[in-house]
């Protein structure tokens, strides 16, 4: 019998021949994540005149199967912020445990002080940036929402590269090319922010979940939406699409089995 | 040599529950020089009195500003004050750079305190010889805390620490209930009225061995020190020049 650990498990060499170890690759560059494995799709977030509307579906995927339906990536930090977290899973639960032991933290330190979500958003970006430049990315888009230090809405990004970006309207992932200009036909730049009320970015951005949901086959129905503002979150995870529409469905050329 | 025989380390109680070492430092502080401040609604304020070894050399820095919305001012060793202040430097920055956050003044107080306590309680270390006036303004206003080597800190409305500022907090206390709602230039003058109250009989504030910081609401900790004291002193202390209206009016309740 051989007694070195590597080979347990394996199939007997004297019975199926020598094992071939080729595709182990010992020697080599040491190789972080590569790819995500499990993955959330868009993230949608809007600026409004007294606070931020963000959401995002509740599906996990893995690759193009529909893994987990019961996913929440919308996190609520405190009072002031919400983080949405799109891309990988594992790398979203990490940065929940890591968002965990900064609020015990904070909460240790000073209670009448609590961080902002701009003070979230740069300990964000620095943190992804910190890992890619380890060549170990955490591998997620976020949008930070919340309120700054003057009480004003606030919205930003970091990526896996540690870019940050910041807009009115901001998506992830698919989100970014399909919501986007839709967010961006009411709220065009930061001086049409002050003209929209709640429910008109809530409205906004219910009905971006709905074409992501037509148009992206990583999405779900289900999904979760939060309204930050000086009274709060409000956060709700287990919202439904309504209203759809498929009548669009029959006018696409192209795919299936239609042959004109 | 000794006093008796559980002064020897900061680590050993005496049988009364006293740490000796812990109050051999606290007595640095009262050798040092006297500081003041005092916070009001808006401003907190730091006063100091600064000494020279000798008539050849220049004076001894009472108050280091940290970042751009704090700064201290120390009463015992400077040195000690320079490893305190250097570490605060570091937090604060640290703060900024990773959080975009002007440190919590009850924050950065307790890391200062928690880092003397170490010293109190570990072998073959020594307490801070130092103690501590931490003023300025953070996201919840303005703030003022005072810092001792046993590593307790208070936030306080008005503090004075070191040699004979017992004088000093009298005039304090005595016009504790006129701090809350005093202007910045108000505030400096009874900062500096504070200061002289526990000067010997024969000396006198001057550009040169007075040093005031000021930080408030939306403006940034500033050290005064020469020739920008003038006119806070001539307008203290106008009688010095033969009295003035408002300020000699003030000076007759003072002295």
């Amino acid at each position: 019998m051989n007694h070195l650990p590597q080979a347990w498990g394996r199939p007997r060499d004297d019975v199926y021949g020598a094992y071939d170890n080729s595709h182990f690759q010992t020697a080599g560059p040491n190789q972080h994540t590569q790819s995500p494995i499990v993955t959330g799709t868009s993230v949608v977030a809007a600026k409004f005149k007294d606070g931020v509307v963000i959401a995002s579906d509740n599906l996990a995927s893995y690759g193009s199967l529909a893994r987990f339906t019961d996913v929440k990536r919308l996190r609520k930090f405190n009072e002031n912020v919400v983080v949405g977290f799109g891309g990988d899973v594992s790398d979203m639960q990490y940065l929940d445990r890591l968002l965990n032991s900064l609020d015990i933290r904070e909460n240790y330190a000073s209670a009448d002080d609590p961080l902002n979500a701009k003070n979230l958003h740069t300990y964000l970006a620095k943190v992804m940036y910190k890992r890619r430049s380890d060549f170990n990315p955490l591998w997620n888009h976020l949008l930070i929402a919340g309120l700054d230090g003057e009480a004003k809405p606030f919205l930003a990004s970091a990526d896996l590269l540690g870019t940050t970006f910041s807009s009115p309207t901001l998506a992830t992932g698919f989100g970014a090319h399909l919501a986007q200009p839709i967010m961006r036909r009411t709220i065009p730049d930061e001086a049409s922010v002050e003209k929209v009320s709640k429910d008109e970015a809530v409205k906004l951005v219910k009905e971006c979940m709905k074409v992501l949901f037509y148009r992206d086959a990583r999405s779900m129905d289900k999904y979760s939406i939060a309204v930050i503002t000086k009274e709060g979150v409000e956060l709700s995870e287990d919202e439904k699409l309504e209203n759809q529409s498929w009548a669009f469905a029959e006018q696409i050329r192209g795919y299936g089995t239609q042959t004109a | 040599m000794f006093r008796n025989n559980y002064d020897n380390d900061s680590v050993t109680f005496s049988p009364q529950g006293r740490i000796f070492q812990v109050e051999y430092a606290q007595e640095a502080v009262k050798q040092g020089s006297v500081v003041v401040g005092i916070v009001s609604k808006t401003h907190a304020v730091l006063a100091a009195i600064k000494r020279n070894a000798e008539e050849l050399s220049s004076y001894q820095k009472k108050i280091i500003p940290i970042d751009s919305h704090f700064g201290v001012a120390l009463a015992g060793l400077a040195s000690d004050a320079r490893v305190l202040s250097n570490f605060m430097k570091q937090q604060s920055l640290s703060s900024r750079l990773t959080y975009d956050r002007a440190i919590p003044l009850s924050d950065i107080t307790s890391r200062i305190a928690d880092r003397a306590q170490t010293n109190t309680q570990q072998y073959g270390r020594r307490p801070y010889g130092v103690g501590l006036l931490i003023a300025g303004v953070d996201a919840k206003g303005p703030h003022l805390f005072e810092f001792q080597p046993s590593g307790v800190t208070q936030e306080m409305v008005a503090c004075g620490i070191g040699a004979r500022s017992q004088m000093a907090r009298t005039y304090l206390e005595r016009h504790l209930d006129e701090f809350e709602s005093s202007s910045r230039e108000e505030l400096i003058k009874h900062a500096l009225r504070a200061l002289k109250e526990s000067l010997s009989q024969d000396k006198e504030l001057t550009v040169d061995n007075t040093s005031v910081g000021i930080g408030g609401l939306d403006e940034s900790f500033v050290l005064y020190e020469g020739q920008d004291l003038t006119e806070w002193l001539d307008a203290t202390f106008e009688n010095r020049e033969g009295g003035g209206d408002e300020g000699g009016d003030a000076m007759e309740t003072d002295s």
